[in-house]
């Protein structure tokens, strides 16, 4: 195959200027992009692993936290593309100081960038920036609000796996109420007609969470049983500090994906995080490192899915952005 | 000067007033309220002929404004917040102690009441901090804060701190009959809360503030009230347990009034996510609740149990609204939008009479304050406020008088309005838009 010209992709693209979150694309949408990252993963395959989509647009990626998978997995797919890429990391901490989010956007918009990928610790940090930038905004991680390339990797995996999503059971067991990546899996799954079960101890579940369509349960047990798909959430820990559970041990003991726990669901089940784990906390090592386990396989789609979001928001058979 | 009001419908609950009525002014008095009072009894004067459906009420009071004054002057000065309340109706505002240095000594209160004089529109009532610099550890000089003018206490922006200083400030506050006015949150409950807690700060990723945390500091001042026999006066209520608790404590004779600001009986926190998703206008302390919330307040205010409808008027500027939701200070300006919601959304909508609106937003806070105002008697100081009830208002935030624009309501349309405010006699405002034939008399 030529390795100058890029894999077939459906001629439609997103009709957004940017990806804020799942809650804004319809079914068709995300079928698009987990279509077209299915072509981009084909790219990952070649020896040249390049093609020229998006030669001469520039992508900023701004962080606002730390972060090393997301922030990589979007390098690699921006190079892949073709694009010129360049990383602004900002320690929260500094800005407090001194300039504010939307000043800081405004100087980087002046440089005439085409897209802005950026991860900020406060919800709706994205939705603002959208509103003031004519450079297309990608989420990737807004506080506790939305991670919607992590949801859309996820459920690349899972259609890999499974070949479907509509109709699977599908287990989220772990820190519900401060993760992104629930919020954003639970929109794309449920959207797609998947049966989602979030687990949690309860001072970990939001309040009407069941409103997004999820049945939720404090027995792991109950969530895990038949499960297709268990996606376990990081404890983070700090979350002791804040009296939502007395302990790891206990919390490992009560909550965490044993062998025996796996036991009760499917016989072809797979086991996912969004990384990084805790061994011993949310999951045991023989789960993680075990047969079940797609941990390393969601890293590598990772790069695949961005390298669609990025093409069909900046590089899409349609969509030009302003700048 | 005298000046005859001819022809409009006068409101005036205490004197048992609803009808077509003149009202004759003298000076800065009221002089006579009667049927077809001769224009002679204005003579050398001015007689005004209100258009058909013009209202004459007692002048509006808010019990709850930040006018920010001394510290946070690019928010609000005195000069800009009583130029607000004046084109919102307001004759009288008492306005929050939580400026910089914090209201906690005569000398602060004399500043703002010299500012407020130099201003000269409407009149304000300063309120002093309940403990020294608001800090919730010792209780400020508050008999020389009435002294010096005060109204009333209260650590506004913060609850009281503990159960003990409420206590005190209650007892302590009742040897002048002076109520204690309670910002209702327990902070551990709110946390780094930013906005109400449930289905839809659970889906948008914000923090939650339950409103239990309100009910709770609520309950807890009411016991202490119903114990020392002070007046504890609820402020921005929020949450249909406080509420509850508010009813509760009424029914058993305790001295507790409340107050509902009309964002918190018209909106929800579906204006978190639309039409602006993360929108800082839509963050406010206590935040915007669920329907059941908001429904309740209109049970309270429809069945009584709320006494007052104040704003909480809270001018921040707009570089610290125009950040990160959860980094964005809690408030939203208040003064301009009252009037026209409270008479569209409670009057036209059926839960209240025009009476009933006036008692709530003149007699009551009147009452309440122990200040003048809330009645057309003969005598009594000319501070009117002419509605205008079927006039067709649309917010525009870039012509709010306040100096800072933070509404969630810009573009709205309500049906009702103000004609005119009269404070101490004098024109301070007359909308142009009503048709009345009077001119405003400046400062």
């Amino acid at each position: 195959m030529d390795p100058t010209v890029a894999p077939a992709a459906p001629l439609t693209g997103l009709r957004h200027k940017d990806l804020l979150g799942i809650a804004g694309l319809t079914p068709e949408e995300v079928v698009l992009i987990l279509d077209t990252a299915e072509a981009m993963k084909e790219v990952g395959q070649r020896a040249i692993k390049k093609v020229p989509t998006l030669r001469g647009k520039t992508i900023v990626n701004l962080f606002f936290e730390a972060s090393t998978r997301t922030r990589t997995s979007f390098e690699i797919a921006e190079k892949r593309l073709s694009a010129d890429t360049l990383n602004v990391a900002i320690a929260t901490s500094s800005v407090t100081k001194g300039e504010t989010l939307v000043d800081t956007a405004m100087n980087i918009e002046a440089m005439a960038p085409s897209m802005i990928v950026l991860r900020h610790a406060s919800s709706g940090a994205c939705h603002l920036l959208a509103r003031i930038c004519r450079a297309g905004i990608v989420n990737a991680g807004d506080g506790l609000h939305e991670h919607p390339t992590q949801a859309l990797l996820d459920a690349f995996t899972i259609r890999e796996r499974k070949g479907r999503i509509a109709g699977l059971k599908v287990a989220i067991v772990g820190d519900l109420l401060h993760s992104r990546v629930l919020r954003s899996n639970v929109r794309l799954l449920t959207k797609l007609g998947a049966d989602v079960w979030v687990c949690g101890p309860r001072t970990l579940i939001p309040v009407g969470i069941e409103a997004l369509g999820v049945r939720a349960t404090t027995r792991v047990d109950e969530a895990v049983e038949g499960a297709d798909v268990v996606m376990m959430l990081r404890i983070q820990l700090e979350r002791m500090q804040g009296a939502f559970f007395p302990s790891l041990r206990e919390y490992f003991t009560t909550f965490g994906m044993t062998e025996a726990r796996v036991a009760r669901a499917k016989d072809d089940v797979i086991i996912m995080h969004p990384g990084p784990i805790n061994r011993g906390v949310e999951i045991a090592s023989e789960v993680a490192d075990g047969p079940f386990s797609v941990i390393l396989d969601q890293v590598a789609n990772g790069v695949a899915v961005r390298m669609a979001v990025l093409y069909l928001l900046a590089g899409g058979a349609e969509h030009e952005t302003a700048a | 000067m005298k000046r005859l009001l001819k022809g409009g419908r006068v409101v005036d609950p205490v004197n048992g007033l609803d009808g077509q009525f003149d009202v004759l002014i003298d000076g800065d008095r009221i002089a006579r309220v009667g049927a077809d009072l001769p224009a002679s009894l204005a003579e050398g004067g001015e007689v005004v002929s209100l258009p058909a459906g013009l209202v004459v009420c007692p002048g509006l009071i808010d019990m709850h404004v930040h006018l920010r004054e001394p510290g946070q002057e690019h928010k609000e000065t005195v000069a800009t917040g009583v130029r607000s309340a004046v084109a919102g109706g307001f004759t009288a505002v008492a306005c929050m102690p939580n400026t910089n240095p914090v209201n906690d000594t005569a000398g602060v209160t004399r500043l703002i009441l010299q500012k407020a004089a130099e201003a000269n529109l409407a009149r304000v009532y300063p309120i002093g901090a309940v403990s020294r610099g608001q800090k919730g550890e010792e209780l400020a000089d508050i008999a020389e804060l009435r002294a010096a003018g005060c109204v009333a206490v209260t650590d506004d922006g913060h609850p009281i701190a503990t159960a003990l200083l409420a206590r005190r400030a209650l007892e302590y506050t009742s040897m002048f009959g002076m109520p204690v006015i309670e910002h209702c949150e327990d902070p551990t409950l709110k946390g780094d809360g930013c906005a109400h807690e449930g289905p839809r700060a659970s889906e948008l990723g914000l923090r939650g503030i339950p409103g239990v945390a309100e009910a709770i500091t609520a309950s807890r001042d009411i016991l202490l009230a119903e114990m020392t026999g002070g007046h504890v006066h609820i402020a921005h209520m929020s949450a249909w347990t406080t509420l509850e608790a508010v009813r509760q404590g009424k029914s058993r004779g305790v001295k507790v009034t409340c107050e509902v600001a009309p964002h918190h009986f018209t909106l929800t926190d579906e204006l978190l996510a639309a039409p602006i998703p993360f929108d800082t206008n839509a963050k406010m302390n206590p935040p915007l609740r669920e329907a059941r919330d908001r429904d309740a307040m209109l049970d309270g205010i429809r069945d009584g149990s709320v006494d007052v409808i104040a704003t909480d008027h809270a001018p921040h500027h707009y570089d610290e609204k125009h950040v990160e939701f959860d980094r964005a200070p809690f408030g939203i300006v208040g003064l301009e939008t009252a009037v026209p919601i409270a008479i569209d959304r409670l009057v036209h909508a059926g839960v209240v009479s025009l009476s009933r609106m006036v008692e709530l937003m003149s007699v009551n806070p009147a009452r309440i304050l122990n200040v003048p105002g809330g009645s057309l008697a003969e005598g009594q100081p000319a501070d009117i406020t002419i509605l205008a009830p079927d006039l067709e208002v649309t917010i525009d935030r870039a012509r709010l008088q306040s100096k800072s624009k933070n509404t969630p309501y810009d573009g709205w349309t309500f049906r009702g309005g103000v004609a005119a405010t009269i404070v101490g006699g004098r024109a301070v405002f007359v909308n142009s838009a009503a048709g009345l034939a009077m001119e405003a008399e400046g400062a």
